[in-house]
């Protein structure tokens, strides 16, 4: 494989006295699945921010592609490459698709006005791409069910995501069919070549998705398995604390 | 496959052309109607009369567009009345002892200065707008009564009163002007621009722009400071229609603004807004006075049934838009 597209390396952060993270150590490959496990509490939140941008480590390095970056805010993330699917999927219910896909970063035209016509063509050729089902780029979020969202909540990660995608409990809120669609196009994001960091309670499609699996548990790495040679019982040993038998 | 594609698409044209956009111009074409047949003889139809309806609404429509910003943004914006008075008679004040430019920048900047107070006690310390507005209001309320002692200022510059009120161009009141072009560059600033995009984000859902970069502290300073300089200019207005400025200008108007822009279409929590919405509702608010005028109602009655007309359209607008 190439160089790791993220590589974090001895990684602490500290809220107050508080160590919410320690000696936490993970490379992500491009075009590679990597789950983030751990119980409630574990620290899996305070990793996405860090990893994100928004908060900075207390120390050890963030390291995109072999250089070592440092971020003090989302922005400086996504200027990086990295972006983020929100569990709440930070989507503004009441704009259109294309507004939404453009949020923040709308392209202007000529006259340095809205160019319309090119954030709907781009966001119709992504969402086709992605095979994510919504009637047409202009409709509003709010009419689009759980899936369609998280569909354009990820289409939209994947359009400005040069070097990693993180998933923060991407099929929380989704029924059956919704989520084997959402893990579908999950999947179909590896042969993008960016890093894919998803954060799952469901052990199931960590098994479904992931090439390796990263337990953490109260802010401590526990370890790092690749998803062919372990099983769940070792991964809910891990997470659990406690051993087998 | 392609059949169930058109059923979406027909489906979601149909949602984007949805019957509730067009109440207000429903309700606008109703009330003309009404007041047309039952006013045919007391002429409520000529040119005369309707291009005064035009003149009358020109400040509460200038009103309207800053509103239209502040609330797609989440925020309002009750001080605006209050900022009429301050604007005009600083403008007054000002075109007595320093001639007009100078008037035309104290009353503008009046307005820009309680606008930015507002926006950035809202931005910055993060108290609710409505709290920080209404403060404002009863503050400036004060202000403006203090001033001048109560007392009216006449504006006798002449260029000031034909720019901002009676004069015209080519045949145009300048009134008239001001409301075409603010409506025009309002709709575009709100409607074609990254900035009008940007409120839209940060009052349909502030955690979401924020995590897009979009910086919601300046956007909500931006839409106070518009909406301040906005209500400046409606004193102007004001100043340059009547020759005269009082404490008591845009006294009563923030009801109607806020009437005119729910009833164009533009939601009290935010997120989604119309300025042309807006206009035909401030057009819709003034026809509504001055037809009640003609029918020759009292003026407690004409408040009485204004009231209920605005409940009914307001309530008719925000039906199912909470779904």
């Amino acid at each position: 494989m190439n160089a790791p597209i993220l590589q974090l390396q001895d990684i602490r952060k500290n809220f107050g006295g508080i160590t919410a993270i320690e000696n936490f150590s993970l490379e992500v490959f491009p075009g590679e699945i990597v789950a983030l496990v751990g119980d409630n509490g574990a620290g899996k939140s305070t990793l996405v921010k860090i990893v994100s941008g928004v908060h900075p480590p207390s120390s050890g390095t963030i390291a995109i592609e072999g250089k070592p970056v440092t971020m003090s805010n989302a922005t400086m993330g996504r200027a990086h490459g990295i972006e983020v699917v929100y569990q709440d999927l930070a989507l503004a219910d009441q704009q259109t698709v294309y507004m939404n896909m453009f949020l923040g970063r709308e392209p202007l035209n000529r006259f340095g006005l809205l160019d319309r016509r090119r954030m709907i063509a781009e966001t119709e050729k992504l969402v086709k791409e992605l095979d994510v089902r919504i009637p047409s780029a202009h409709a509003t979020i709010r009419d689009l069910s759980g899936g369609q969202r998280q569909g354009v909540a990820i289409a939209r990660a994947t359009h400005w995501a040069s070097k990693l995608i993180l998933l923060d409990e991407p099929t929380a809120a989704l029924g059956v069919a919704e989520t084997a669609k959402v893990e579908e196009i999950v999947l179909s994001l590896k042969q993008r070549n960016v890093g894919i960091l998803i954060i799952s309670h469901s052990l199931d499609q960590v098994f479904k998705l992931s090439d390796r699996i990263c337990v953490l548990r109260r802010g401590k790495q526990i370890g790092v398995r690749e998803t062919k040679k372990t099983d769940k019982n070792e991964i809910i040993a891990m997470i659990t604390g406690l051993q087998q038998q | 496959m392609s059949s169930a594609n058109t059923g979406t698409e027909v489906g979601s044209l149909a949602s984007r052309f949805n019957l509730q956009q067009y109440v207000v111009y429903l309700g606008f074409l109703a009330i003309f109607l009404f007041f047309a047949i039952m006013l045919r003889d007391s002429g409520f139809l000529t040119v005369r009369n309707l291009s005064n309806i035009v003149l009358q609404t020109a400040p509460v429509t200038i009103m309207a567009i800053g509103l239209v910003f502040v609330m797609s943004a989440g925020e309002i914006d009750l001080s605006i009345g209050s900022i009429v008075a301050v604007a005009a008679l600083a403008a007054a004040v000002t075109i007595a002892s320093y001639g007009m430019a100078a008037g035309i920048v104290a009353g503008l900047g009046a307005g820009i200065l309680i606008g930015l107070i507002n926006g950035a006690l809202v931005a910055y310390v993060r108290l609710p707008s409505f709290l920080v507005t209404l403060a404002t209001m009863g503050l400036f309320a004060g202000v403006s009564r203090s001033m001048t002692d109560l007392r009216s200022i006449s504006v006798t510059n002449e260029i000031f009163t034909g720019f901002f009120g009676s004069g015209s161009l080519l045949g145009v009141p300048s009134l008239i002007w001001w409301t075409v072009i603010a409506i025009a560059i309002g709709h575009l600033v709100y409607r074609e621009t990254r900035f009008g995009a940007h409120v839209l984000a940060t009052g349909d859902n502030a955690r979401a722009a924020s995590v897009s970069g979009i910086s919601v502290p300046k956007i909500r300073l931006a839409v106070l400071t518009i909406s301040g300089g906005l209500a400046g200019l409606a004193g102007l207005l004001y100043a340059g229609r009547l020759q005269a400025a009082k404490y008591t200008l845009g006294e009563t108007d923030l009801m109607t603004v806020i009437a005119a822009v729910i009833v164009g279409g533009t939601l009290l929590n935010g997120g989604k807004g119309s300025i042309v919405g807006a206009l035909v509702g401030s057009l819709m608010m003034g026809m509504l006075n001055n037809g009640l005028i003609l029918m020759g109602l009292s003026v407690s009655d004409q408040m009485i049934v204004r009231g209920l007309i605005i409940l009914t359209a307001v309530a008719v607008s925000l039906r199912d838009k909470s779904r």
